[in-house]
């Protein structure tokens, strides 16, 4: 448990113009510990992003709180800032990653310089190239980002991040802007780290696929907060959540038999429906097998179960139950 | 890619920016203007910074003049006296010192009040920035030379104050530029990565936003200038200039009190003129060629 990044039902909420509330992060439990990479999946605008930077201090929580190591996350600067030497970030799109004034040498040794680690930096820095994959790791030095390709350049964040020797890193879409033929690179070295150096990582998603090539675990997010939780070969191949279940069923080899293609819009995140919040899109209460829970979807919030495969879904637990 | 082997990551870095500053020369060397206006602009210096070696100081004495009471241009005095019998020549050659300092001093103390609160409010935001923001504008739509002159007339003429009243009269251009672009850098991922790694406000302000808004503060700079000197020499042909001291402003300023307009010397009034004239030019010149090597998007190319 000493180096576990832990949201404990956690909040965030923007005001909104009107007086209106969005609450983005709704109530989230997540462990990402050193040595396993989670995913975290979910449609666009479902709180995923806004998790990340949350988990990484970027956001100010509303409720519930951050811990790392068991210690909770402070708010000074100078406690953000020794957090920061644990937990970094992969942002989604290296080309705005990566200042364009800036040499590879300068963006990786940022971290280092601004945790005032001044012993061995090119050294530091070479490590930290050849880490991420760049090799020999001096050629970049010198290198500006627009010199090199998509695939260097997330290669390069990658490697700013590693040179502060976090125990997590939480990349948000890592692959998401990167060709094909890049994205298996960068993949595979998301592994590598984790068995060679024990890193873990956090990884958001939308593509269930690539959860499913890195993930140890995953966690389905929706509308803030997560409903199903699991080691991925059982979400994935057993998915029990109905929102899950829509999302696996339309991957090719899906063991769920008809594509369920979901009714409407993702609601907005101002206006979270009471009860169940997926009831007025669930397929189960659509068609009618969910009438002898339905008083509970639409009466009470469904709570995410312990253990390692859980699901909120009021039918879930009636069948287990049962 | 580089192919040598580095040595040192710094000194390596330096070669870098000697590259980039080398890309930045030859966009700028492509435009004719901006190479007429650094020629010119570097005439003038010379010839500013060289006029005590050619001209001595006494040529500017009242009593030592030799001349004729505005006497027309002659062998001995190529561009004609003043009333007291001191050469225009020299005279104007002079008071390019004195609207050079002023000009560049004003610009640079201007420039850098508008940075530093443009970048400020930028990134700061909040109150800070709010308040920031509503004293800029204050200054901008305020008529500068009248509040200028409502300022010398407080503080005293001297050429102190005559810096520092047009460095508050002109900053505020700055800072609304600034900070625009800081707005625009500001939320640029690398700077959310910057912050994901721990960097305080100072590490951001002067490692990503001041970097990404210095070539389009220099550009504005080379803009100012001129302007700064025509302000110099509006407030010192109002007669608001210091005394002690000889600037083109202040050349015109006697010219027409000593009645040079009815007296048809012309070459009382045009030297100073047309002095100020070309440095204006000059300026002009190399400012909007700066700008559109800093701005690709003035040059028509994609950012």
């Amino acid at each position: 448990m000493d180096k576990v990044l832990t949201a404990r039902d956690l909040r965030v909420e923007f005001g909104l113009p009107g007086g209106r509330t969005a609450r983005a992060v709704d109530g989230v439990d997540l462990d990402v510990a050193p040595g396993e990479i989670v995913a975290l999946a979910g449609e666009s605008g479902c709180g995923k992003t806004t998790l990340a930077r949350t988990l990484l201090g970027l956001e100010r929580a509303t409720g519930g709180e951050v811990a790392f190591g068991g210690t909770p996350l402070g708010r000074s600067t100078k406690a953000l800032k020794a957090f920061r030497r644990h937990v970094q970030l992969v942002l989604q799109d290296p080309s705005g990653a990566l200042n364009p004034r800036h040499t590879v040498y300068d963006a990786v040794a940022e971290g280092l310089r601004i945790h005032g680690i001044t012993d061995d930096e090119p050294g530091r820095v070479a490590d930290a190239l050849a880490r991420a994959g760049l090799r020999p790791p001096e050629r970049f030095f010198l290198a500006y980002p627009h010199e090199l390709s998509g695939g260097q350049r997330q290669r390069v964040v990658i490697a700013g991040a590693l040179v502060l020797e976090p125990s997590i890193l939480v990349a948000d879409e890592p692959v998401a802007s990167l060709d094909a033929s890049v994205r298996g690179e960068i993949l595979s070295l998301l592994l590598r780290l984790k068995e060679d150096a024990g890193l873990g990582a956090l990884v958001i998603t939308h593509d269930l696929g690539l959860a499913w090539s890195i993930a140890d675990r995953i966690a389905i997010m929706y509308l803030g907060r997560i409903v199903e939780q699991g080691p991925v070969e059982q979400v994935l191949t057993d998915p029990q959540h109905p929102y899950t279940r829509a999302l696996v069923s339309v991957l090719p080899d899906s063991p769920v038999a008809e594509p369920i293609v979901l009714a409407g819009e993702l609601p907005d995140a101002s206006k979270i429906p009471g009860g169940c919040r997926f009831r007025p899109r669930c397929q189960e209460v659509a068609s009618g097998s969910a009438l002898a829970v339905l008083g509970q979807c639409e009466g009470e919030d469904p709570v995410l179960g312990s253990g390692a495969h859980a699901v909120a879904c009021h039918l879930v637990h009636a069948r287990m139950a049962a | 890619m580089t192919t040598s082997t580095p040595t040192s990551p710094r000194a390596l870095a330096w070669a870098r920016r000697r590259q980039s500053f080398a890309r930045s020369w030859a966009a700028y060397r492509a435009q004719r203007t901006g190479m007429i206006g650094l020629v010119l602009l570097g005439a003038i210096v010379i010839l500013a910074i060289c006029t005590p070696v050619i001209i001595d100081e006494s040529a500017l004495s009242v009593t030592q003049a030799t001349g004729g009471r505005m006497a027309p241009p002659s062998a001995e005095f190529p561009l004609g006296t003043d009333e007291v019998g001191r050469s225009i020549l020299a005279l104007t050659l002079w008071g390019s010192r004195l609207s050079l300092l002023i000009g560049l001093t004003a610009t640079v103390v201007a420039i850098v009040i508008g940075t530093a609160v443009g970048v400020t409010s930028g990134h700061v935001g909040g109150w800070y920035g709010w308040f920031a923001l509503r004293i800029s504008d204050w200054f901008m739509v305020l008529p500068s030379l009248v509040v200028a002159i409502a300022l010398l007339a407080v503080l005293g003429r001297s050429m102190g104050t005559t810096i520092l009243v047009i460095a508050l009269v002109s900053w505020s251009g700055t800072t609304r530029l600034v900070r625009a672009q800081t707005l625009t850098v500001q939320n640029r991922p690398y700077l959310e990565r910057a912050r994901a790694l721990g960097a305080g406000h100072w590490h951001q302000m002067t490692k990503h936003i001041l970097p990404n808004v210095l070539p389009l503060v220099l550009a504005s700079a080379t803009l100012l200038v001129p302007s700064a000197i025509l302000m110099e020499s509006s407030l010192a042909w109002l007669g608001l200039g210091d005394p002690n001291v000889v600037s083109w402003g202040s050349i015109l300023n006697r010219a027409s009190d000593n009645g040079a307009v009815s007296a048809h010397a012309w070459w009382y009034l045009l030297p100073p003129g047309l002095a100020i004239l070309l440095v204006v030019l000059a300026f002009m010149m190399c400012g909007r060629a700066l700008e559109a090597v800093f701005n690709p998007r003035l040059r028509g190319e994609p950012a």
